[in-house]
């Protein structure tokens, strides 16, 4: 089957619907807009359904030219793209996701005034985004991996008159750029080497080489580079600490960008230089290792969090920490699959605090809710489903791509794996913590509260919030897709369907080494399961334990705890060391020595006193103007004179 | 009988001192003309001293122009000093130092 001829129109149609909706949306009616937004990114979805069905493996990798970019001597960047497994699964996951929570969004923000905009950032992020997943060479995704990062900053400070928000896209943006650097510098690294920044280019000029064991070299360092660049998109340590902070932004925004699409984009990344890390073992091993601290680090910070989007922003920094990991161990496609799950139950659990934070009148503190399922019982339900699948219960999807991942560190390490199951017993702990603060119980809110919450979003349904109320169809009908995915997108792991699914992109130029994951035997398969199912349980059933059965609790523990409880609760603290470390060095290096010192000192001063010493000579040099025409006559024959002399002198010599 | 050049440089050179020194010292303005015809004339001796010395005639003809331009400016420089003297009734050059009255 020939592949699809209109996969360059794929990105194309949401960057339209950004500008149409970018340049005239400002006059248009919210419907126009809606339809716009709406039509475009649906568009692209059945694009991507239709090229997903017209798909064969025997043609992929599947390439497509459109038009000559950059031609240097025998250095060629092409606008081009590139079908393969894994670009195919990364396109359903942000089309169909990105669709939903553009039909959220609608019932989400139809009230604020920013409503146009807030259509067209999205429409925009989709299009860097599938720019991104779609690009055939590196160049291509660096300019949609920056793409999404600006869609991602003015997403974040979308409210943008408050300053926090504003502060949170700042400081998303600058981490951001930190790995950037990094990425950019690989990229260099990748054209002195190879060249190319073309993927079969590059890929194949890779293959043929040894795996670096002894020592690094190019490639344990063009590895590590693109880590860096990872580590920054993706939130994990030491560069996570944007991501937390974005929760600033509208909730489908942290459900698009900062749970389900954007982020994963160092996933989709490390997987698709996978021949580079192959062959870089010490880099694969920073991957792991930073993956599987990360997943137990964030985890940890999210037991002690209030605020139901901050639980679930530590919950996503953890979620990427379990897919570097399997990178990490060489189980790309495990990655890969557990991406696709987390964008499912992550995406609905984002989905499913905003329909509660819309439904409690922009409440953000769970100490605030409780006993919402009496009120909200769609949102309960579905959101019961995503916890569930985090959670990692069967059949679930979270179950199926958590335990692929878990099994596969195992087979590399057992301290990967111990790490991994304490990290599982964590999330299904503060998952299950989320739930019953939120929905069991009584209603903790209070009395009818006109001012709207930190969540500012216009609330104009009409009836005020005496008493909190389930949200609209639209927002509930994107929940309920999503809640069908989460219980049973992960059968598609069932069998290892999906991972032979991409075996033709993982196996390619696949080094020596025998995947550490097949030697394993069945029953120990099952053992590990039965382990990670128990944990997981475990923390259900002390969350419930101690938030619903004993609610007087946690605070005594808390309290037992102290010093441990605070810097827990503080995020270890980590803003203010890198306060300390980073941000007020840099403000005051940049105070005194390049505001002061060098602009202040060298550059205004060299305009400022040449200026005011000209004046100074001016002044002096002006007496001589004084208007007496002899005394110019007396001027005029002493410089005759003063010549003559000089030339007397010079012939005298 | 054969007098040196230097003797007529020595002439020449006193003859423009006197004139740079009547023109920075004087206040009258027909004084002050006169030193520039003296500097002139000075200037004038200079030349036709090198002429004779070097049997080169180019220094006697730049003396007819620096005669020509010396009565040409006679004739204009008497003529404004009428015409100042008309309107300010002085000559002394430290009082005439505006432009206009």
């Amino acid at each position: 089957m020939t592949p699809n001829p209109y996969l360059w129109l794929l990105p194309i149609l949401p960057l339209a619907g950004a500008a149409i909706n970018g340049f005239f949306g400002r006059k248009s009616s919210r419907k126009a807009i809606t339809a716009v937004a709406l039509t475009f990114c649906g568009a692209a979805f059945l694009l991507a359904l239709w090229i997903a069905v017209g798909f064969s493996s025997a043609s992929a990798p599947y390439y497509f030219d459109l038009a000559h970019w950059i031609r240097s001597g025998d250095f060629r960047v092409d606008f081009s793209f590139y079908l393969d497994q894994l670009s195919l699964v990364m396109l359903l996951v942000v089309t169909g996701v990105g669709f939903l929570i553009h039909i959220y969004s609608v019932g989400y923000m139809w009230d604020d005034d920013g409503f146009y905009r807030f259509m067209s950032y999205l429409n925009l992020f989709m299009f860097f985004m599938l720019t991104l997943v779609l690009a055939k060479n590196y160049l291509m995704m660096f300019i949609g991996w920056e793409g999404v990062g600006l869609a991602s900053y003015l997403l974040i400070g979308f409210w943008f008159t408050k300053d926090s928000a504003a502060a949170a896209g700042k400081k998303a943006f600058i981490v951001n750029r930190i790995g950037d650097f990094g990425f950019l510098i690989a990229l260099f690294l990748i054209i002195k080497h190879f060249g190319s920044l073309d993927f079969p280019t590059v890929f194949q000029a890779v293959a043929p080489l040894p795996s670096e064991t002894a020592g690094a070299g190019f490639l344990t360092a063009i590895g590590l580079l693109l880590m860096v660049g990872a580590a920054g998109k993706s939130a994990q340590i030491p560069l996570y600490v944007w991501l937390p902070d974005a929760m600033e932004g509208p909730t489908p925004v942290s459900a698009l960008i900062h749970a389900a699409t954007m982020v994963t984009a160092g996933v989709y990344m490390v997987a698709r230089s996978h021949i580079i890390f192959e062959r870089a073992p010490s880099a694969m091993t920073v991957v792991a290792i930073i993956g599987t601290l990360t997943a137990l680090f964030a985890a940890t910070i999210g037991i002690a969090q209030t605020d139901i989007k901050k639980v679930l922003a530590y919950s996503t920094v953890s979620q990427l920490g379990y897919m570097f990991m399997a990178c990490g161990v060489g189980a790309f496609s495990a990655g890969i699959f557990h991406l696709m799950t987390h964008a499912f139950f992550k995406g609905l659990l984002f989905l499913a605090a905003g329909s509660v934070i819309h439904g409690v009148g922009g409440e953000q503190d769970m100490r605030k809710m409780g006993g919402l399922r009496h009120f909200m019982p769609w949102t309960f339900a579905t959101m019961g489903i995503a916890t569930l699948a985090i959670a990692g219960i069967p059949p679930l999807a979270g179950f199926w791509s958590k335990d692929e991942i878990l099994w596969q560190a195992f087979g590399q390490s057992w301290v990967y794996w111990l790490i991994g199951v304490i990290t599982a017993f964590i999330t299904s702990f503060y998952m299950f913590r989320l739930m019953y603060m939120t929905f069991a119980g009584d209603y903790r809110g209070g009395a009818p509260d006109n001012s709207h919450g930190h969540d500012a979003h216009g609330h104009g349904d009409g009836h005020g919030h005496g008493e909190p109320h389930e949200s609209s169809w639209v927002m509930l009908g994107p929940l309920v897709v999503l809640a069908v995915l989460s219980l049973v997108g992960g059968l598609v792991g069932y069998g290892n369907h999906f991972e032979h699914f991409l075996d033709p992109v993982f196996q390619a130029g696949k080094a020596v080494q025998e995947t550490a994951g097949e030697t394993g035997s069945r029953s120990l398969e099952f053992v590990l399961m039965g382990i990670s199912i128990s944990v997981a349980g475990l923390g259900w059933f002390l969350a419930w334990l101690l938030y619903s059965n004993r609610p007087k609790l946690p605070a005594r523990i808390a309290e037992s705890l102290g010093g441990l409880y605070r810097a827990v609760a503080n995020k270890y603290y980590i803003d203010e060391l890198y306060a300390v470390l980073f941000v007020k060095p840099l403000i005051d290096g940049s105070t005194s020595i390049l505001w002061h010192g060098v602009d202040q000192g060298v550059i205004d001063a060299t305009v400022n006193n040449s200026a005011s010493a000209a004046r100074d000579i001016s002044d002096e040099v002006r007496h001589m103007q004084s208007g007496n025409l002899r005394s110019y006559a007396g001027w005029v024959a002493a410089g005759g004179a003063v010549v003559i002399a000089y030339m007397v002198w010079m012939g005298v010599r | 009988m054969n007098i040196p050049l230097s003797y007529y440089l020595l002439l020449s050179g006193f003859l423009f001192v006197c004139g740079v020194a009547g023109f920075l010292i004087k206040r009258n303005i027909i004084t002050i003309f006169m030193s520039i015809e003296l500097m002139l004339n000075g200037v004038n001796l200079s030349f036709v001293a090198f002429a004779a010395q070097w049997h080169s005639l180019s220094g006697q003809i730049f003396v007819f122009f620096v005669m020509v331009v010396a009565a040409a400016e006679a004739a204009v420089g008497l003529a404004i000093i009428i015409a100042v003297y008309r309107t300010r009734e002085t000559l002394n050059v430290d009082q005439v130092n505006l432009l206009k009255l």
